[in-house]
């Protein structure tokens, strides 16, 4: 495919690339693209710079509209985008920039299993999972909510789940904002967002949500690693989720809303996907708090996946949670709009962060990170795709520079029917088996979708992040067995 | 026939490129180009109808709004909607009856989750045969 982008690009150094502002009339700042020149190239192949330059037109965004190494085309904000607007210089808030999906989101967990326990289990572990994991398009979980407890889930997150059972007090502790941001306000979530997400709790979604089995295969930083209670040969789960309909809904119907602010706060977008609306008006402060529920939601939800997953793993290897060990490492976010103080020029700002496809990654010594975790940084869970690597990293002092925000995968090359076209008369769970993978997907094209070749290589990825100095790699997943939506 | 849509390729999501003669079958034929994708249509015979209602500043917003509800429809009540019969047709507001099949337990008919219809570059094209759209979808 060829060069879409056309505009200018200069370069700042390995790893950051500007689109100056003077690109377009209506940019407030310039555009910052972190990759290497490699990657850029396949950044400027579709519509994802064009985007940065658009993100750069929100009012109040201060310092630049960066997008991640791993980014690419997506809906009003690129895929990978990272914006912070000043709340009170009349920042604006945009749900595209958060997308349809609040709080997508990675958690990674560790277990006492080393790859040789593994091994004989496999099959029987992936299809156990695949069985008590309720997954793909229309999937409904076992978890009924009813009436006022629906609006308490909202508010408490993980909270509500683990106090009914699914999962433990502590699995609170490693979960970002302990599984429950503030402010979320129910009343501002309609009746139809709460319907949509009424039969959806614990269950994975589709497309490129999955559950997968892995172990460490690198240690890049031994000490962060022993922190983290991980070793070579350690086996991992990791699960990617979200909201489902419930935060999908949200998003469509403030997505809507915000066409009509645009016009009464005299905003000026390039994509009717970017409207907006300013952080501290009614319209601002509605979507933030129906926001947070859903985030909320998508923290509880992702607790119910844990938990039934450990159920089976508890069922195949016929050992309790003890010897198992299976310790939640950490949960974090990554397509979110988040409060948080930074400072601009030396002054204290307040700052809406958007990060859409990109991932919170806070310092070693941040007050928001847990305290065991204090010396090495918040852990960053970085997923590829299903034949390749996966990586957990760590937040960086320099990572200051993205409002503390980095990649959050491989990030898509080819589209959902290019891939499926490339994959034509192949068997991509034969050619993964063969490799050592077992895969279950409910989904009839899901696996040509999310084919390993579909993805950047998510190797190139980190290695850019850690270049840029904007986390550092801790160690490295391989995947062995995926349950893909 | 003449085609209703094609798909066109999109990184992360799906691109339909959606015709119509006029405005009214570019809308009709866009919630069907969603179910198509959703679904495997082939075959499927309609069981059940139902009314819907949307209103929408202008027909951009109208065609998304009209997209979602349809979505909305399809989440909550479990029905996979292949014809579209829109009856009262304005710049600002339309009323349809939209007729389907429902999922079933074994789901076998669904193919792809799409969480919803954006507005991202959508913008509808006067063309020599009619009207033409192109809309992103988020799956």
């Amino acid at each position: 495919m060829k060069t879409i982008w056309q505009g200018p690009i200069e370069k700042i150094d390995d790893y950051r690339w500007c689109i100056p502002k003077s690109y377009k009339s209506g940019m407030l700042v310039d555009g910052v693209i972190y990759a290497d020149e490699k990657m850029l190239g396949d950044i400027c192949k579709d519509k994802a710079a064009e985007q940065v330059a658009n993100v750069a037109f929100l009012p109040g965004i201060v310092k630049y509209s960066m997008a991640m190494p791993d980014a690419h085309w997506g809906y009003g904000f690129p895929i990978g985008g990272v914006a912070a607007t000043d709340v009170d210089a009349g920042g604006v808030v945009s749900p595209g920039g958060v997308g349809f999906d609040i709080n997508c989101g990675m958690r990674l967990v560790r277990t006492n299993l080393k790859e040789k326990d593994l091994a004989p289990k496999l099959k029987d572990l992936v299809y156990g999972l695949y069985n008590d994991v309720p997954a793909g398009v229309g999937s409904k979980g076992d978890i009924k909510i009813t009436g006022s407890d629906e609006k308490k889930l909202l508010v408490e997150g993980s909270k509500w789940v683990v106090d009914h059972g699914y999962g433990r007090q502590e699995d609170l502790e490693y979960t970002e904002e302990r599984g429950a941001v503030k402010g979320a306000d129910p009343d501002s979530v309609s009746p139809r967002a709460y319907e949509r997400g009424k039969n959806q709790s614990g269950t994975l979604g589709s497309g490129n949500h999955f559950l997968e089995v892995q172990v460490v295969d690198e240690v890049y930083d031994g000490t962060a690693a022993e922190v983290f209670s991980l070793e070579k040969g350690s086996v991992t789960l990791m699960i990617h989720s979200g909201s489902r309909g419930l935060g999908y809904q949200v998003c469509d119907e403030y997505s809507k809303d915000f066409l009509h602010c645009l016009s009464k706060y005299g905003i000026s977008v390039p994509d009717r996907q970017l409207a907006c609306a300013p952080v501290n008006s009614d319209e601002g402060k509605a979507y933030l708090g129906a926001m947070r529920c859903a985030a909320n939601y998508a923290w509880a939800n992702r607790q119910c996946l844990m938990h039934l997953a450990r159920g089976v793993f508890e069922k195949v290897f016929n050992m309790g949670p003890k010897d198992l060990g299976m310790d939640l490492v950490y949960d974090v976010a990554h397509n979110i709009a988040k409060i948080e103080k930074y400072n601009i020029n030396g002054k204290e700002r307040t700052l809406c962060v958007h990060r859409k496809g990109a991932t919170r990654a806070f310092p070693p010594g941040h007050p928001e990170i847990p305290e065991k975790y204090k010396k090495c940084g918040q852990p960053v869970i970085i997923p590829g795709d299903m034949g390749r690597n996966s990586y957990l990293l760590v937040g960086t002092k320099r990572a200051e520079e993205t409002f503390y925000s980095t990649c959050h995968g491989a990030g898509r090359l080819m589209s959902r029917s290019a891939a499926i076209h490339a994959c034509r008369g192949r068997s991509i769970s034969r050619e993964l088996e063969n490799k050592g993978i077992i895969v279950k997907s409910s989904g009839r094209e899901t696996l040509a979708e999310e084919a390993p070749e579909a993805y950047k290589n998510v190797n190139e990825v980190v290695s850019v992040v850690e270049g840029a100095g904007i986390s550092k790699r801790v160690c490295r997943m391989r995947p062995l067995g995926v349950i893909k939506g | 026939m003449t085609k209703k849509y094609e798909q066109f390729s999109h990184t992360a999501d799906i691109g339909a490129r959606i015709y119509g003669k006029d405005l009214k079958e570019l809308f009709e034929n866009a919630a069907f180009a969603m179910f198509d994708i959703i679904a495997d249509l082939e075959g499927l015979e309609a069981t059940v109808a139902r009314a819907v209602e949307v209103e929408g500043e202008g027909y951009e917003e109208l065609l998304v709004s009209w997209l979602d509800e349809l979505l909305y429809n399809f989440y909550t009540k479990s029905i996979i909607f292949s014809k579209f019969e829109i009856w009262e047709f304005s710049e600002k507001k339309l009323k349809a009856k939209i007729y389907g099949r429902p999922v079933g337990v074994n789901r076998n008919r669904l193919k792809t989750e799409i969480k919803a219809a954006t507005y991202s570059g959508l913008e509808i094209k006067k063309t020599a045969e009619g009207y033409q759209v192109e809309i992103i979808f988020d799956v």
